[in-house]
């Protein structure tokens, strides 16, 4: 599939006339895999490392999902796009990963996650006074302490929303719920991280 | 942001789906969003442009690791027990040896009382049957035994 799919493009720019090799297809894959890596590395990281709130974790399995989309990339088919595609196995290495940690507690656990005061360090000030600053930090905070009592669910769908934009289709796919269901998760977060703003969690 | 705005009226800029979902959704909240999407990007740039640490936990080191403590804790575990089972064995032959001689001891006691019994039975009957010509000498010893 993945040759087919290389060896069609090569034809269509016109600049092989010759068929083309098994060797040059694979090297196209690879420089094709290579910029996929390469555009959507940080989007996939950011969604692990919110979700986690460990710079370590977030690196080994942002890894683990651009190794296993490797592995199966001659199989990617192109039906979604490919950041919904890696968002997906992103989701799946992140739910296993919390699965094997409740039977494994010698495993590397919750000890390397960074607290909230340190998440919400990162805010740009913008044009805000201290004070302004001071407060945004603060309700920031307020919003990861919220994540905390989230379900597994609610979690990604609200992170995928409002971290990474995703339109409630692109949700659905990436999550492999459908759109109403996402709305529902949506509507219970944003519920529930209101309750915590408001003192009420 | 590839979010939709709603800006038919132009007086409030919200995302149109989170107004559907959530009637309670305003500004305010719409703000401290978009504060929390620009921390977990800033803090996400920061961490992925910081300089990389040599990957010390290797996943097969964290196996050795595992399996290792996985031994100690069976090793462990297995001698424990082996020495809970002998401490039970030698606390149980203890106690039969202390019940053994608890037992032999009340059985000798019984022989002791036994056999005084029999004796005072055996004094008694030999004192009555004195023939009677004996008898102002057994009143004698009597008397004596009295004093």
């Amino acid at each position: 599939m993945r040759d087919k799919r290389a060896s069609t493009r090569v034809m269509a720019a016109g600049t092989a006339v010759k068929p083309m090799t098994a060797e040059s297809a694979e090297e196209m894959a690879a420089r094709e895999f290579a910029r996929v890596v390469e555009s959507h590395r940080p989007q996939i990281f950011r969604f692990l490392l919110a979700s986690t709130r460990d710079l370590d974790l977030a690196e080994t399995l942002t890894q683990e999902c651009f190794l296993k989309a490797h592995r199966n990339w001659g199989r990617f088919r192109g039906e979604s796009s490919a950041m919904t595609w890696l968002m997906r196995i992103a989701i799946n290495l992140q739910k296993d990963h919390w699965r094997n940690r409740r039977m494994q507690f010698w495993r590397h656990t919750r000890a390397n996650a960074v607290d909230l005061d340190e998440a919400s360090e990162w805010l740009p000030s913008g044009e805000r006074t201290a004070e302004q600053q001071m407060l945004a930090r603060e309700r920031v905070q307020q919003v990861w302490k919220a994540m905390e009592g989230l379900s597994e669910r609610q979690r990604t769908v609200f992170l995928l929303r409002y971290i990474e934009d995703q339109e409630l289709s692109e949700i659905a796919g990436s999550t492999g719920l459908s759109e109403g269901t996402v709305k529902a998760h949506l509507s219970r977060a944003l519920g529930k991280v209101r309750a915590e703003l408001r003192g009420k969690p | 942001m590839s979010w939709k705005w709603n800006t038919a009226k132009g007086a409030r800029l919200m995302p149109q789906i989170e107004t559907q979902i959530d009637p309670e959704f305003d500004q305010e909240f719409e703000q401290v969003l978009r504060d929390f999407r620009a921390n977990a990007h800033a803090w996400s740039e920061a961490a992925h442009s910081r300089p990389r640490r040599p990957v010390v936990r290797s996943r097969g080191l964290r196996l050795a690791v595992a399996w290792a403590l996985g031994c100690v804790l069976a090793a462990g575990g297995f001698s424990g027990a082996m020495y809970e089972h002998h401490r039970r064995e030698a606390m149980a032959a203890l106690q039969a040896l202390r019940a053994r001689e608890a037992q032999q001891q009340k059985q000798a006691a019984q022989e002791r009382a036994a056999d005084e019994d029999l004796l005072a039975a055996v004094d008694s009957d030999i004192s009555r049957e004195v023939p009677a010509a004996m008898e102002p000498l057994a009143n004698l010893m009597d008397e004596d035994t009295g004093q």
